[in-house]
């Protein structure tokens, strides 16, 4: 059986069915993963420890208490801390670190939670910043549709897995484009829900006011049920929201507006005109003109909107991010946990060497430009002036969704690079984040959906943006247009990424 | 962003900063300075910062608890990742000669 090629429904079946039991499942999802590790997607795995959650999920199941997700394999970011897998987040600084605690992600998803079956750690770029996965500390990960480019970032090992069938969905974490961006590039799905909606709790903070997770997989279905087990308020994250309990798949397949010929009649999707600049690809404007196309076949309709802040919300980013880093970051002093330099003569040099043997250029890059823009004489110009055009840049976002009903444009402006491309000036991949970026400023939901390919057989993603809580009818949208194509669907070659690591 | 204003800031962010790298590292800097500047060019006036997006969102933005004792005392757990340990405690080097 292809069981990398099911839905997590038809897993989920065949497991309550008894054609195949979790264990098997999990083996399977195993073998895959070993004959596929030259695309390093995987950080830490450990067989037995993924067998002995399968056993467990299969008594739950024999004993008829599964629910619509036990027994099905998970592959985890490796920014959420698990107690039994190392939790690097892809640094040096953690590269032994095992977690007391399960973040909360986790623990829902968990044995004691929805009962799935954590396959490993997935590779990340370090402490999740980057927009390509080079800056790993343990070698960039492989794009499954091309191995010499960048798979994206900062989930780039979720996005990878799922997308090579390395594991039936995973988790992601999105501070400007971490979810979406990959996803893209690995022609997944992937849904970046509002800020608040699921618990930060053992995530391995980058930017607190920005960072949010997420689920990454084949269709916006199964991100939903995904969705459906990691949202809900948490008490151990004081930005979690407490709202009722919601089901994200209500609106699956319904139409738009009940008894309507057209199943999605009387949306309005609104198309930013300055995520269609002369920067974007020209194959990636043609396919969202053409998925446009789609959804007004459908029964949509399309209303140009302006989001005029949109160039600035890379600067913007780039204050508010690192500031929010330097500060997070200063918990690793080689103290409580994480990597301790060798030789020191005092405290403060043990702190200094700890942190400049662990951290790598990026991280050091981030929080020397935080400290920057925090200390006295240029917080104002700087730190100040960014959060004042944060909120500008949300209440554009505002005054656009009085026309529309959600926003449709492209994920990034181009397909994924060649590996080392960019990576000797960062500023350059800085600048591919401009559609991604606004959305967590804002705080919106957004999701990233295949929407073609490109002649060099990339994927190409469709953004998605909605208003705070919007995610059920968002991904009602997303379905319907996965019911009318079939880009979600389409698998890259595999034997081109057999190399060994 | 000179040599020595680099030195500074890598020692309020406790770093250590390569000499060798120093140079690069200042271009690095002043590149994404100069990308931030463009910040300056927009009038911000009577515009409140926005430090949260919950704020957007709902009225409750520092939701209280109760104030209880939740958190297990596990020590031996949560001294385990600690590179250096004695007695129960965490190991730094010697502060006060």
């Amino acid at each position: 059986m292809n069981w990398h090629e099911h839905s997590l429904k038809s897993l989920s079946q065949a497991l309550l069915k008894k054609e195949v039991s979790s264990v098997e499942l999990s083996q399977y999802f195993l073998n895959r993963m070993v004959q596929y590790q030259g695309m390093n997607a995987y950080l830490d795995v450990d067989h037995d420890l993924t067998l002995s959650q399968a056993k467990l999920a299969d008594q739950r199941i024999a004993k008829g208490q599964a629910g619509p997700l036990t027994g099905i394999p998970v592959a985890h970011k490796d920014v959420f801390v698990t107690k039994f897998w190392k939790s690097t987040a892809a640094s040096k600084m953690l590269s032994h670190y095992v977690s007391p605690f399960d973040a909360t992600v986790v623990a829902n998803l968990g044995v004691d939670g929805a009962g799935m079956v954590c396959l490993g750690k997935t590779n990340m770029d370090e402490f999740a910043m980057g927009s390509s996965n080079e800056n790993s500390a343990f070698g960039p990960v492989l794009n499954p549709w091309g191995r010499s480019f960048v798979p994206g970032g900062s989930s780039g090992g979720s996005a990878a897995a799922v997308a090579a069938g390395l594991a039936p969905i995973a988790t992601g974490t999105d501070t400007g484009g971490s979810i979406r961006q990959p996803a893209a590039f690995c022609g997944i799905t992937g849904l970046k829900p509002t800020y608040g909606t699921v618990s930060r709790f053992g995530m391995i903070a980058y930017a607190s006011s920005l960072d949010q997770a997420g689920p990454m997989g084949k269709s916006a279905e199964d991100c939903g049920l995904l969705l459906n087990a990691i949202a809900g308020h948490d008490p151990k994250d004081s930005t979690s929201l407490e709202r009722d309990k919601e089901n994200y798949l209500q609106h699956i397949g319904g139409n738009w507006l009940e008894g309507a010929a057209k199943p999605l009649q009387g949306l309005r999707i609104g198309v930013p005109k300055e995520f269609f600049t002369q920067g974007l690809q020209e194959e990636v404007r043609q396919a969202l003109e053409s998925a446009l196309d789609t959804y007004q076949r459908l029964g949509a309709t399309c209303v140009s909107v302006s989001l005029p802040q949109t160039s600035l919300s890379i600067p913007v980013y780039y204050v508010l991010a690192p500031a929010e880093a330097s500060s997070n970051l200063s918990r690793y002093d080689g103290v409580r946990y994480g990597y301790r330099a060798t030789e020191y003569k005092d405290l403060a040099q043990m702190y200094q060497r700890s942190r400049s043997e662990g951290f790598g250029a990026e991280v050091k890059r981030r929080i020397l430009i935080g400290t920057y823009v925090l200390s006295q004489g240029y917080y104002d110009a700087y730190y100040l002036q960014a959060q004042k055009i944060r909120r500008i840049i949300a209440q554009d976002f505002q005054k656009a969704f009085l026309d529309c009903d959600v926003l449709i444009g492209p994920v990034a402006p181009n397909t994924a690079w060649k590996i080392g491309e960019k990576s000797n000036d960062p500023l350059e991949m800085y600048l591919e984040d401009i559609f991604t970026l606004s959305i967590n400023l804002a705080g919106l939901p957004a999701m990233s959906i295949p929407c073609g390919q490109s002649t060099e057989n990339l994927p190409i993603g469709l953004q998605m943006i909605g208003n705070y809580f919007a995610e059920a009818r968002m991904l009602q949208i997303a379905d319907h247009f996965q019911r009318e194509t079939d880009f979600h669907l389409q698998a890259p070659t595999l034997d081109t990424v057999e190399v060994v690591k | 962003m000179n040599i020595e204003e680099i030195k500074h800031l890598a020692q309020l962010s406790s770093l250590e900063v390569d000499s060798e790298q120093i140079q690069q590292l200042s271009t690095e800097l002043e590149n994404i300075l100069q990308l931030v500047g463009q910040l300056q060019s927009v009038d911000t006036t009577n515009v409140e910062p926005l430090c949260h997006p919950i704020s957007l969102m709902t009225e409750l933005n520092q939701p209280f608890r109760p104030d209880l004792v939740t958190e297990m005392n596990d020590r031996e757990n949560n001294l385990k990742p600690a590179p250096a340990s004695f007695e129960g405690l965490f190991l730094v080097p010697k502060v006060i000669e």
